[in-house]
């Protein structure tokens, strides 16, 4: 099956040869919906390079994966020690920060690509951020909090050596995708490298959508609120009288 | 068996929450309280954002206060009168509370102001309900000494009020505001703590007001059912909090639980019932108290952007 796809996508992926070199990949899956039993999705990203010249003689070629969620406002709020009790003091607003983020590469971050090449396309998980609240953070720490917190929630993924690699030609990983995701469009980009140098780059899109029930209750909820209240409010009061008309029909035909 | 819930956005295991539901139902069939004030901080504990917590359990509420309250109508024991006129009280305060609640989530102080309700709310009630029945369980030791405290009549200062009106289910002539004061409260609370508030209305209406037993709770659990589906309503439209997904969990599981544990009450001791309640109540207090008093270990929060 997967063999099949990856014929399927070297056939309908558009080449655009820019180099020497290219990429052409494909997805397990574009499209992730989030029903009632979602519990994440794992997404297998597979590709090729095409090339249009012999192997080049330089250093060896490296490859990046990277997802990136929907970018929504964010607030950060420091606590301290006020009056004896923890409370929230200070508050800084980010604009813009992915929802969710990861970044697969063949080998250890710094072996991969170059600081300037990494600040250019945005790849590391602190660039990735930082390039959308541009004098928005005040301070170094509420990024890094936003960064920590996220990592540790499984939403920024920092996956060195994850990306496998054969004969400089066929590579594959996979990237899993936590059951807390925000609806969107997820952008897929894949890099490769040669001497710390992007030399190809390739971006398609996964669609993650809440459906069926799930979707009902929330397009419900936000766009009719006052019957979506009235019907959790009938929905309450039915479950309360059925519930002690069960068990009263229960009790006395015992 | 996870289940995404689509207002919280978070996956949680669906037998976890019929748990919940199930063992705050027992407790509640055991003792005769609505869960609430135990239900909301568990959610916290399990990962529910508080502002989807608080607003679901309004909602969870009024089926189980509803269910209760049709066996009180039957036996008669609903003082409407004095319903309507703690439901004019707490509606007030059910808007005033949800109007705080907003401006405290904009602040970014929601968290802080429920927990600390929480823990003042429920040290307070822990305490009082484990030395009375500490006193009770000695008192029925040693009973030739003990003699039952006589019920106190000094309501001077509540009489001298203007207003007064006759309450003839509850065989009481009394002034309005009182009663509207009682209910102004419980409705702020309701909004602010996702509760019910029968755990502060019951004793208020016995001590304050002066109302015979028998029709407390039925009374408290009709006046209850409004304020929370009024709050439900205002949380529904002003905030989206309202998980309709959670609430039927926990539902189903209350439900079931509070037939279970009305059996189960039957066959324990009162006293030792209320002192198990009173070390749960404490354990909960403590457990949102040490959140409040150590440092975190992680300092930073993050929240939806403020303003809209």
């Amino acid at each position: 099956m997967r063999r099949l796809l990856l014929i399927l996508a070297l056939v309908l992926m558009p080449v655009t040869a820019t180099g020497e070199e290219d990429v052409v990949a494909g997805l397990s899956q574009n499209e992730v919906s989030i029903t009632a039993n979602f519990n994440g999705s794992e997404i297998l990203i597979f590709g090729a390079v095409q090339r249009f010249a012999p192997l080049p003689a330089t250093g060896p070629m490296q490859v990046i994966v990277t997802i990136e969620g929907p970018d929504r406002p964010l607030t950060v709020r420091r606590k301290e020690r006020r009056y004896g009790i923890w409370m929230n003091t200070e508050s800084v607003e980010v604009d813009a920060a992915p929802t969710f983020y990861a970044v697969a590469t063949t080998a250890p971050f710094e072996d991969v690509i170059t600081h300037t090449e990494d600040l250019r396309h945005r790849i590391s998980i602190p660039r990735a951020i930082r390039a959308v609240d541009t004098g928005i953070v005040r301070s170094e720490e509420f990024t890094e909090a936003v960064i920590r917190i996220r990592t540790a929630a499984g939403l920024y993924q920092m996956l060195e050596g994850a990306v496998t690699l054969r004969g400089e030609t066929l590579f594959n990983t996979s990237i899993g995708l936590p059951a807390n995701l925000t609806e969107g469009d997820y952008v897929v980009r894949i890099f490769l490298t040669r001497d710390l140098q992007v030399v190809a780059s390739y971006q398609t899109d996964i669609s993650v959508r809440k459906v069926g029930l799930e979707r009902l209750i929330y397009t419900l909820a936000h766009e009719r609120p006052l019957i979506y209240g009235l019907l959790s409010l009938a929905i309450a009061i039915a479950a309360g009288w059925g519930a002690s008309a069960v068990f009263r029909y229960i009790r006395t035909g015992r | 068996m996870q289940i995404y819930l689509p207002i919280a956005e978070v996956s949680v295991n669906a037998f976890l929450l019929l748990g919940l539901g199930g063992m705050v139902g027992i407790l509640s069939g055991m003792f005769g309280v609505g869960g609430g004030f135990l239900l909301t901080p568990l959610l916290f504990f399990i990962g529910i954002p508080p502002a989807v917590a608080v607003a679901t359990e309004a909602n969870q509420i009024v089926a189980s206060s509803f269910s209760g309250v049709l066996a009180h109508l039957k036996r008669k024991t609903v003082d409407l009168k004095m319903g309507v006129v703690l439901l004019i009280g707490g509606l007030v305060g059910a808007a005033l509370g949800v109007q705080v609640f907003n401006m405290l989530r904009a602040m970014g102080q929601v968290d802080l102001l429920v927990r600390l309700c929480y823990v003042v709310f429920l040290g307070i009630i822990g305490a009082l309900m484990f030395v009375e029945s500490l006193r009770t369980i000695r008192r029925s030791r040693h009973q030739s000494e003990g003699t039952p405290p006589p019920r106190r009549h000094h309501r001077g200062w509540i009489h001298a009020m203007p207003f007064k009106t006759r309450f003839r289910t509850s065989g009481l002539y009394l002034s309005v505001i009182p009663p509207l004061l009682v209910g102004l409260s419980v409705g702020v609370l309701a909004a602010i703590m996702g509760v019910g508030g029968g755990f502060i209305m019951v004793p208020a209406m016995i001590y304050l007001l002066g109302m015979p037993t028998k029709v407390v709770v039925g009374t408290s659990l009709f006046q209850i059912i409004f304020v929370t589906a009024f709050a439900t309503l205002l949380h529904a439209t002003t905030n989206f909090t309202v998980d309709m997904v959670l609430a039927v969990l926990l539902l189903i599981g209350g439900v079931i639980g509070a037939q279970v544990g009305a059996r189960l009450g039957v066959k324990l001791k009162a006293e030792y019932l209320r002192i198990l309640l009173a070390t749960m109540v404490l354990a909960v207090c403590g457990k949102l108290a040490t959140e409040l008093l150590f440092q975190p270990v992680e300092l930073f929060t993050l929240g939806a952007a403020g303003g809209h």
